[in-house]
């Protein structure tokens, strides 16, 4: 039997594969706002892999340091240390700006981490692996860099009130909102991040010195202590804890919270808290979209697909006069559905692949996300060629005779 | 004619056929009698609205008659009521359709256009198209077999139409105004055709027409007005 479905197809390609070219585009733009979700997720994963910790140790009671503000002293780590099944901790601060680069601005994470020891990798916190350059060696003003800050080896750049030399690079270094990371010395992030300009610790030592708390003629060297405590930056958000090899993550932070009077959450938790409920809102706003354009995509498979079988009103009707049954019929209407779904997704996911790496986010395009979209797309079109197949089996053989 | 060897292509008994209900209840067909013996090519001529096309859609199966009898080569297929189940397979199978219009399917080339009824019928490709070629050749327009139908000139189109009417042996061809759209040579050419085809494959012709070029060229004639037919005999004259 003659694919009847295939040689309609052939005579007119031109308009079919248009039409499918169209609705490509359209299925492409859903797979983007696929691609944006997994994006996210996996920014906020990669943020929890590279950090190269096991344990976040943070303010107590908040969700830090990524989606809560938390901050702890800097030698809080001496106490977490001592605690049984804890390798190794590191400070870290993290803090979003707005940097001007290259004539424009660009919104980066600094993080602060402890240089101490560069020959072994590093403390938790420190970029895993690096592009170019070589790690951190200096206690001030040295960086290293994600690629996507744009920065290269070597350049100067200035963070706040001090430059910086980029010293070595690094890739998918992001925050959980995707923000390209640049790491810098522990104490110059928490300059970065707690110090005040020098206007602002000017004004706040005559405030001090004016206060008769702090300014008492009977205690000499109140006021220098309370002025130095003011101008000393020592805090962090987080220490970052490394598990001895067959450490219990939930027992160490349980001993962690019980002892130290500070908030311990595991991978699995900080996994849940970054996307559970960091990209919850953004989540379901991409959800609402995806079902939006899923319907939109159904509405246009099905009005293209009733279109096309309008237009073939008098070869239907020959074609049940002549005897064709009705699963010939509503055979060809499908295949040409599940044919205009098939090029539909197949350019778009080309045209998400092309255009996706120019986002300014982060997008993920999933082999399995692909596969369930394929199955989603050639379910709306089967779907949708219901409506014109109804249709096409209510033409009225007699329309071809006519009278 | 051989018609006491063989059953009439086509006896129709008081047919009737009525649309609506109550008052608003129209009789198209009044009772038609009418008998066509296999290989004869009979004219059905009548005004605008005298009831011809439901006819012919009767005798197509394609809607119900209200009342009456019809066979098809010496078969009952409708007694007050269809008595075969398939009717688009009685359709496919035992009817041939040319239309005023060829009607042809666009996207199939001139073979495939022909070879898709006995395809339908369950004719393996190879086959159905060998046929589709004998019936080009018998029409002359096997040399158009692979062109497309948009490359024909309109008589190729009514030719290749006719090829497929034939394509699976039926013994009844309905031809509605198959020569409307075709001047006064191209038209008695495929009057021509038909009777021969009638002649070589015993295939019983019914030909609607107003076209006055081609009712002098029948032998019979049935002119049907509001819903009635009667018989008279044509000039048959030779084309």
């Amino acid at each position: 039997m003659i694919n009847l479905a295939g040689r309609d197809v052939l005579h007119g390609w031109g308009k079919f594969l248009f039409t499918g070219i169209g609705l490509g585009l359209l299925i492409g733009a859903t797979l983007t706002m696929a691609g944006v979700f997994r994006g996210m997720v996996d920014d906020g994963q990669v943020l929890i892999d590279n950090s190269g910790a096991d344990l976040w140790v943070v303010q107590q009671g908040t969700l830090g340091p990524y989606a809560e503000p938390s901050s702890i002293r800097d030698d809080a780590w001496r106490g977490i240390a001592g605690i049984q099944g804890v390798a190794e901790t590191g400070n870290a601060a993290y803090l979003t700006i707005q940097m001007a680069h290259a004539g424009k601005d660009t919104r980066v994470m600094i993080v602060g981490i402890e240089v101490d020891r560069p020959e072994t990798g590093g403390r938790p916190g420190a970029p895993p692996y690096l592009t170019a350059g070589r790690p951190i060696l200096q206690g001030h003003y040295e960086a290293i860099a994600d690629e996507r800050t744009g920065l290269a080896l070597g350049e100067r750049v200035k963070i706040r009130r001090h430059d910086y030399t980029v010293v070595g690079l690094t890739r998918r270094m992001v925050s959980s909102s995707g923000d390209p990371m640049i790491f810098v010395p522990l104490k110059d992030a928490q300059e970065i991040q707690f110090l005040k300009d020098n206007d602002a610790l000017v004004n706040e030592r005559a405030r001090t010195a004016a206060n008769p708390a702090f300014n008492r003629p009977g205690i000499p060297g109140l006021l220098e202590a309370a002025q130095a405590s003011v101008s000393q930056a020592r805090s962090v958000n987080t220490v970052l804890v490394r598990l001895a090899p067959g450490a219990d993550a939930e027992a160490v932070a349980g001993e962690i919270q019980r002892w130290k009077r500070l908030t311990a959450y595991t991978k699995a938790q900080m996994e849940d808290i970054l996307v559970a409920k960091l990209i919850a809102t953004s989540a379901k706003q991409i959800g609402m979209f995806l079902v939006i354009l899923a319907i939109v995509t159904a509405a246009i498979v099905a009005f293209i697909i009733y279109t096309m079988t309008l237009a073939k009103v008098r070869e239907i009707a020959v074609l049940k006069l002549i005897g064709a049954k009705n699963r010939i019929i509503a055979g060809m209407i499908l295949q040409q559905a599940l044919a205009l779904g098939v090029i539909g997704f197949l350019v778009g996911r080309i045209a998400a692949g092309l255009w996706g790496p120019a986002f300014p986010k982060y997008v993920l395009l999933l082999p399995q996300d692909a596969l369930s979209g394929f199955a989603i797309v050639m379910t709306i079109c089967a779907l949708a060629s219901s409506v014109a197949i109804r249709a096409a089996l209510a033409i009225d053989p007699a329309e071809a005779i006519g009278g | 004619m051989d018609r006491l060897d063989n059953p009439p292509a086509i006896c129709l008994t008081g047919l009737k056929k009525r649309y609506g209900t109550g008052d608003a209840a129209v009789d198209a067909l009044k009772g038609v009698d009418m008998t066509i013996w296999p290989g004869e090519v009979v004219g059905l001529v009548g005004p605008s609205g005298s009831g011809k096309s439901t006819l012919l859609k009767c005798l197509g199966a394609v809607i119900e008659p209200t009342a009456g009898r019809m066979e098809l080569a010496g078969e009952v297929i409708y007694d007050d009521a269809w008595k075969i189940p398939d009717l688009r397979a009685l359709r496919r199978d035992r009817i041939g359709f040319v239309f005023q219009a060829p009607y042809l399917i666009p996207f199939l080339d001139v073979t495939d256009n022909v070879a898709l009824l006995p395809m339908l019928a369950g004719q393996d490709n190879a086959a159905a198209r060998k046929r589709a070629l004998e019936l080009l050749t018998a029409l002359d327009v096997r040399h158009r077999a692979g062109a497309q139908v948009s490359q024909l000139s309109g008589g190729e189109q009514q030719r290749v139409a006719i090829a497929r009417s034939l394509a699976n042996h039926a013994p009844v061809i309905l031809a509605d105004e198959p020569t409307a759209p075709l001047d006064s040579e191209r038209a008695l050419t495929v009057v021509r055709i038909l009777n021969d085809l009638a002649r070589q494959y015993r295939t019983a012709i019914i030909v609607v027409t107003h076209d006055e070029k081609i009712i002098p060229t029948f032998k019979r004639i049935y002119h049907i007005r509001d819903g009635r037919t009667h018989e008279e005999a044509g000039e048959g004259r030779a084309i």
